[in-house]
């Protein structure tokens, strides 16, 4: 019985009302929110800076490296998804390896990026120029750990075999959650560099 | 995990006859239930034990603004301490009754108790679906919302009194703990629990989308689906664009608070005594708040005008006029919330240029307003109608809807509110057209699905009582109040007594009458939960469909069970409208007949779509795939 009807799903039939995977939708609406939480943050941010009384800084040189950090690190993460189409085992592991290693990497050079800051006396109390770029990396770092934890689910998966070329679900939501953040950090980097 | 046993009826009894008998403990069936109609019941409950709550909190403050001089002293068995030695209400815990009145009626029942019981239960039976499309994340949902219901009960009896700032929480009252005594736990309890509460939406919300575009049945396409799923469809979207915004607000003012950051609090001296903070924006906090708080309005509203409009077209007998129309004004409604936030704040100081801009945008929200109540008195209009409560409700919701939404013509105008703006005449505006149309629209709603969630009926009669008890009394409660709003009344105001020409007197047999309709019509809602709970032990059997309607929950069996319908889906095939149809011999053809089945009564486009109906059937097996998968 099971049998059947898992081969079912490969028919050519009308797929009208039902067609995307329900979990992807339900990590594209989460993004949604996601975005609206960070819109939020980033139009008060607008919004208090044309009010003026604004502390002008420098934004850690740091955070140009951790970004090429995460970028690289979405790129490995494209490389295991594309491992996992082609059932390359032993790649897929250890793209993911990696992606969650500069994950890491990552958030440490953010902290360290702080140091940068704190070294400029800008601190997350004070003027609200200094406590939104904290605000914002922060919160930001706090996704990014959400996303490891995923990573730490797809890394089980993998070594248990349960991600291959026709289970790509797991590893799909685990990409796009990844480059979600990658860009979401992104924009917000260059939100600061140009509003600053 | 829900999948693997829904497979069990979706392959037939007849292979998997051990799952059938399969029974959960009572902590997976009625505890930590992945089950979206025992979630639905959940919220519901919980809900109306809130509102109680909320209506009780009321009735507390009216005693203040109604007998100002009474003796409360046969309060203290229960409030102890807040009756100060004179035997009057606290003054301080007045502030905390009014801001935790607000709170709880907005959020924990018009927004958990409405929308999390009605788009929980009606979203999977009414589309088809066997559950919603992550019963785990569903079940979070509601005990994140539990959470935060435990959090924000619990800062009512800490010693400080519970959060006072006004439901609005504006800093920078909220933001310094040594403002005011509610700014201190209670604030910070309000806070938690309103994160958890934030998070619990959004994890409804996301759920109730996806379910819908989804997870519906074969041939339920967007144009045939009820309008109560449309609804609630508007709802959950306005939800996930603007809950995580109030997320953000509160965020900042959580740092604000705890950590000593300065979003919201610029050069303050408190006690005489210079505060550190420099450079925040207490408006941008307003900024924040009412792009959430506006929606917040439309989400408390659609689901009570969703619901109705179903209710309205099953009891008129008739189809519902203009439904594409209605699907229309409530995309209307959806878009403009988002757009209007600052008519809250025309009197901070902004722009008058922008003011008007404000203005002229939240004055369109009467066009799609307007075609909604005209819709609903179009549809009335010589129907068959059937006065059973729950059409009563919805008829009264219409008739708060108009008389409520009257006034927001008034408050709309930049130039108005500046005197009108915090007064009893926003006050009754609101209640009016959000809390208490709201609030019908939820009765409407338990008095129709009754039979279908616990399987019996409601007594006609105590609902008929009910009814007209709240509805008398709440216009004998909040039209009054224009006047008093007019005549210059703040809101907030412990007492009053220095208003002009002396109105403070001239007032007060209004205020005791406002007081005694508010004491009677909170008093008839006893009657309502003595029905609901006995009903649901002791009520008649319902019979399946009991209202003769059209929509495909009621072609579900009596007792559902988890997966909702023994064997297929039905597939659906016509809009759920088709009452009192020419020619058909029954006044109701349910949306799951197809066309071929009634030549008699089939127009002529309808004709047409037959040739679709092989095309529906053939879809059966891609849709048990989903399930499946």
């Amino acid at each position: 019985m099971t049998t059947d009807l898992e081969n079912i799903n490969y028919i050519d039939e009308p797929k009208e009302t039902l067609s995307m995977n329900p979990k992807k939708f339900l990590l594209w609406l989460f993004i949604v929110s996601i975005m609206m939480m960070f819109a939020a943050f980033t139009s008060a941010y607008l919004v208090r800076k044309a009010e003026g009384n604004w502390l002008e800084f420098k934004l850690p040189v740091l955070f140009w490296y951790s970004s090429a950090v995460l970028l690289i690190s979405s790129i490995s993460m494209h490389i295991a998804y594309l491992a996992a189409k082609k059932d390359n085992i032993n790649t897929l592991r250890i793209a993911i390896s990696i992606t969650f290693v500069l994950g890491l990497v990552f958030l440490v050079m953010q902290l360290f990026g702080w140091k940068e800051l704190v070294a400029v006396n800008v601190y997350f109390v004070g003027n609200p120029s200094g406590s939104f770029v904290y605000v914002f990396s922060g919160l930001h770092g706090l996704h990014l750990i959400s996303g490891l934890v995923v990573l730490c689910f797809a890394f089980v998966s993998a070594f248990r075999l349960k991600i291959h070329a026709k289970a790509l679900n797991q590893i799909q939501i685990c990409a796009t959650y990844w480059h979600f953040l990658d860009i979401l950090w992104l924009y917000l980097f260059f939100f600061l560099i140009y509003n600053n | 995990m829900a999948t693997a046993e829904l497979h069990a009826h979706d392959a037939h009894a007849h292979a998997h006859d051990e799952h059938e008998h399969h029974e959960l403990g009572f902590i997976q069936k009625y505890v930590f239930s992945e089950d979206h109609k025992t979630i639905a019941k959940q919220y519901l409950i919980t809900g109306i034990i809130w509102a109680f709550f909320g209506g009780g909190l009321s009735i507390l403050f009216r005693l203040q603004l109604g007998f100002p001089d009474m003796n409360l002293e046969w309060l203290r068995p229960l409030l102890g301490g807040w009756i100060d030695e004179s035997g009057k209400l606290d003054k301080e815990f007045y502030l905390a009754l009014v801001t935790m009145h607000g709170t709880i009626m907005v959020f924990f029942v018009l927004t958990a108790g409405l929308s999390g019981t009605f788009s929980n239960y009606l979203i999977p039976l009414q589309i088809g679906a066997r559950d919603m499309a992550s019963g785990f994340i569903n079940m979070l949902s509601f005990w994140f919302f539990a959470l935060a219901s435990v959090i924000m009960f619990s800062s009512l009896f800490i010693e400080t009194g519970p959060a006072s700032g006004g439901w609005v929480i504006y800093p920078p009252l909220s933001a310094l703990p040594q403002a005011m005594p509610g700014s201190g736990l209670g604030m910070t309890l309000w806070l938690t629990s309103m994160a958890f509460f934030i998070v619990s939406q959004l994890m409804g919300g996301i759920n109730y989308i996806c379910t819908i575009i989804n997870l519906r049945t074969r041939g339920m396409s967007f144009t045939k689906l009820p309008l109560t799923i449309w609804s609630f469809f508007f709802t959950a979207i306005l939800g996930l664009l603007s809950f995580p915004v109030l997320l953000s607000a509160a965020l900042l003012l959580i740092f604000d608070r705890s950590f000593g950051t300065s979003f919201y609090l610029s050069e303050i001296y408190i006690q005489g005594e210079a505060l550190p903070n420099m450079g925040g924006s207490p408006i941008l906090y307003q900024h924040l708040f009412w792009f959430l708080g506006h929606p917040e309005v439309y989400i408390v509203l659609l689901p009570a005008l969703g619901i109705t409009s179903e209710i309205i077209a099953t009891n008129a007998r008739k189809p519902i006029f203009g439904y594409r129309a209605m699907i229309g004004s409530m995309m209307g409604i959806t878009l403009l919330a988002f757009i209007v936030w600052a008519h809250h704040m025309f009197i901070t100081g902004m722009n008058p240029f922008l003011g008007s801009v404000f203005m002229f945008l939240t004055l369109i929200i009467a066009v799609p307003s307007a075609v909604k109540a005209f819709n609903y008195i179009t549809t009335l209009w010589k129907g068959n109608i059937i006065f059973t409560p729950a059409m009563l409700f919805s008829i009264g919701l219409v008739s708060l809807f108009i008389s409520g939404g009257l006034t927001g013509i008034i408050l709309g105008n930049s130039a108005l509110d500046i005197n009108l703006h915090d007064t009893y005449f926003v006050v009754a505006h609101f209640h009016l057209v959000m809390g208490a149309a709201s609030f019908f629209g939820l009765m409407a709603g338990v008095y129709h699905w009754f039979p279908k969630m616990f399987g019996k009926t409601m007594n006609r009669t105590m609902g008929y009582i009910h009814f007209w008890c709240t509805f008398v009394g709440v216009y004998c409660v909040f039209f009054p109040m224009h006047y008093i709003g007019i005549a210059g009344f703040p809101r907030r105001y412990y007492s009053f007594t220095a208003l002009a020409n002396d109105a403070q007197n001239s007032f007060t047999d209004l205020n005791m009458f406002i007081s005694i309709a508010a004491i009677l019509t909170f008093s008839s809602q006893l009657l309502f939960a003595l029905n609901f709970f006995y009903s649901i032990f002791k009520g008649k059997r319902a019979t399946q469909n009991p209202w003769n309607s059209n929509t495909l929950e009621w072609t579900a069996p009596i007792e559902l069970g988890h997966g909702n319908w023994e064997g297929e889906i039905p597939a659906v095939y016509r809009w759920p409208y088709d009452y009192s149809k020419p020619g058909s011999a029954s006044d109701f053809i349910p949306q799951n007949v197809p066309f071929s089945a009634t030549p008699e009564s089939n127009l002529p486009e309808e004709n047409e779509e037959i040739a679709k109906e092989k095309e529906i059937e053939g879809l059966l097996e891609t849709q048990n795939g989903v399930y499946n998968h």
